[in-house]
């Protein structure tokens, strides 16, 4: 681990005002920070300690939602009975990542600034856009197993980690933030995560020095909420694809869908032309399929990962008939 | 904890790379140098800062490198050994132990992350001669063989039952609305941080299943 002053934030915009400046970075539950720091893929020169900051409450806003402060574990956030009752897919999404003692240290806020599990951008001895812009990319040619088949640009196929990403996804949450003077700012989920393109080091839409300091969770839309993941262990892996899906059906007619994927892309995944195609029909193979062809408008493989087409297509059919069948 | 490379070779290669003769430096730093992304500061690492930790009832004041993991405090600063360094990334569970009563990995945090709370490592857990029971539980089913994961996942173990008396759910609980009830499955879900690479995974099952009052 390369040297760092370590201090305590006083306030939010104390900790945004400090992480402006270069080399320094926030450290909250510090699972995914940490564990790069080591690998000296992450190199700050300062950490700005933000545990002690009152940002670890879930409230009920006054719209029928839920703000979960950006300190709220995620071992917490998963077992909050609100969010158990209300906002199942966001709980269920929580509990399939990581291991407990991951989940009782890392926060809401982190777990949205997480970086890939990308095999190339954790080994500093080859070239990655995303680590070193402009060193290329290893994995496009490399093993790609666990890599991006949507949104992929020819400087980086890195997939999203997050499991919670995916659900929060599905829900419309909007991520809130504060920069160091002090300025709040709403930014929707879907606008939060970006992808890839020519530049991607540059991972969301926050800008420097803006602290995160919660997400809202606008009240819960009408439907079954579900979410699968299919992965190579039965559990404490990363998704190879996951789906969040909040379907509202009766006796086989879907009146309206959401679906959220994880472990495709640079950002968890959402189509809307897919759920179009879901709304006011009827549950059977042919409309899972329109479905399952929207969501894969674009998709390519690049070799190790071409399974993931056939698996997304397989894994929607599946929740989609699960999701459906009451 | 890595160690730092020589101040000389920090000013070596900043000097280099703002010289612009990066190619030159390819082929005769280590490539880990290379990837490490943007220069630090050169020069002697921060003052070390003074934490108080409450380990196993006893406060402690270290003087430490801001660096130091809390899995690095316990056992080349105080000596509490119990706790093991297997994977050093989070992935293995080792090195679990609880802070204020949560179980945690903690060779991913930093002691000073930690001023004024509570450690309870495998050492704390005894009373005396009198074993805790899951440490007693462990030794009648024969929860290990090596041993290097046992105290990672003794720890674990007790944080997971304080979970579940709490109400926590697990990813494989069916009814996330109802308080769910200790199973095989769930024991094992919820222990999944926890690897044991000589695969007593049934004996701590049973384990922790006699612990919990459960029939084995």
């Amino acid at each position: 681990m390369k040297a760092f002053t370590y201090q305590r934030a006083d306030s939010a915009a104390h900790a945004a005002a400090t992480a402006v400046k270069p080399g320094a970075k926030i450290i909250a539950g510090g699972t995914n920070l940490l564990d790069l720091m080591k690998l000296q893929v992450e190199t700050p020169s300062a950490l700005v300690d933000i545990n002690r900051l009152p940002l670890d409450k879930i409230e009920e806003t006054p719209e029928g939602g839920l703000r979960i402060g950006a300190l709220v574990r995620n071992s917490d956030l998963a077992a909050d009975p609100r969010v158990r009752q209300r906002y199942g897919v966001l709980s269920r999404a929580l509990l399939a990542g990581a291991s407990a003692q991951l989940r009782n240290k890392a926060t809401t806020g982190g777990n949205l600034l997480q970086r890939t599990r990308c095999y190339y951008f954790y080994d500093v001895a080859k070239p990655c856009n995303k680590r070193n812009p402009g060193s290329g990319c290893a994995a496009l040619a490399g093993f790609n197993r666990i890599h991006a088949i949507l949104g992929t640009s020819d400087h980086c196929i890195a997939t999203h980690p997050s499991d919670m990403a995916v659900a929060m996804r599905a829900l419309d949450a909007k991520v809130e933030t504060v920069n160091g003077g002090g300025e709040a700012r709403v930014i929707p989920i879907a606008e939060f995560h970006r992808l890839p393109g020519k530049t991607p080091e540059i991972e969301t839409s926050l800008k420097s020095g803006e602290l995160i300091t919660g997400v809202t969770l606008p009240p819960p839309p009408p439907g079954v909420q579900l979410y699968r993941k299919v992965r190579d262990r039965a559990s404490y892996a990363f998704a190879l694809v996951s789906v969040a899906a909040i379907v509202d059906s009766s006796r086989g007619r879907i009146s309206s869908a959401r679906l959220a994927f994880g472990g495709l892309a640079h950002k968890p995944w959402r189509v809307a032309q897919a759920e179009e195609k879901l709304a006011n029909t009827f549950a059977n193979a042919s409309t899972f399929n329109a479905a399952a062809n929207a969501v894969l408008d674009g998709a390519r493989g690049f070799g190790g990962n071409d399974f993931k087409l056939p698996l997304t297509r397989r894994t929607l059919h599946a929740v989609l008939a699960e999701i459906t069948r009451t | 904890m890595d160690e730092d490379e020589p101040i000389t070779l920090e000013i070596t290669r900043r000097t280099v790379i703002e010289t612009g003769t990066t190619a030159l430096l390819l082929t005769t730093l280590p490539r880990a140098a290379l990837g490490a992304g943007p220069l630090d500061d050169a020069g002697p690492p921060p003052p070390p800062l003074t934490v108080e930790l409450q380990i196993n009832g006893q406060s402690h004041s270290l003087t430490l490198d801001p660096r130091t993991t809390l899995l690095d405090a316990l056992r080349e600063h105080l000596g509490l050994t119990g706790s093991k360094k297997g994977c050093d990334h989070g992935q293995c569970g080792a090195c679990t132990v609880l802070i204020e009563g949560r179980r945690i990995n903690s060779c991913l945090t930093l002691a000073v992350m930690h001023d004024g709370q509570s450690v309870t490592t495998i050492e704390g857990l005894a009373k005396g001669e009198n074993l805790h029971p899951l440490q007693s539980a462990f030794v009648e089913h024969d929860g290990f063989q090596c041993g290097y994961c046992t105290s990672g996942q003794i720890c674990s173990a007790i944080g997971m039952l304080a979970e579940s008396r709490t109400g926590m759910p697990s990813y494989v609980t069916e009814d996330l609305t109802q308080q769910p009830e200790l199973t095989d499955a769930e024991i094992r879900e919820r222990m999944s941080g926890n690897i044991c690479r000589c695969a007593a995974y049934p004996n701590i099952v049973a384990a922790i299943k006699q612990t919990a009052g459960m029939p084995t």
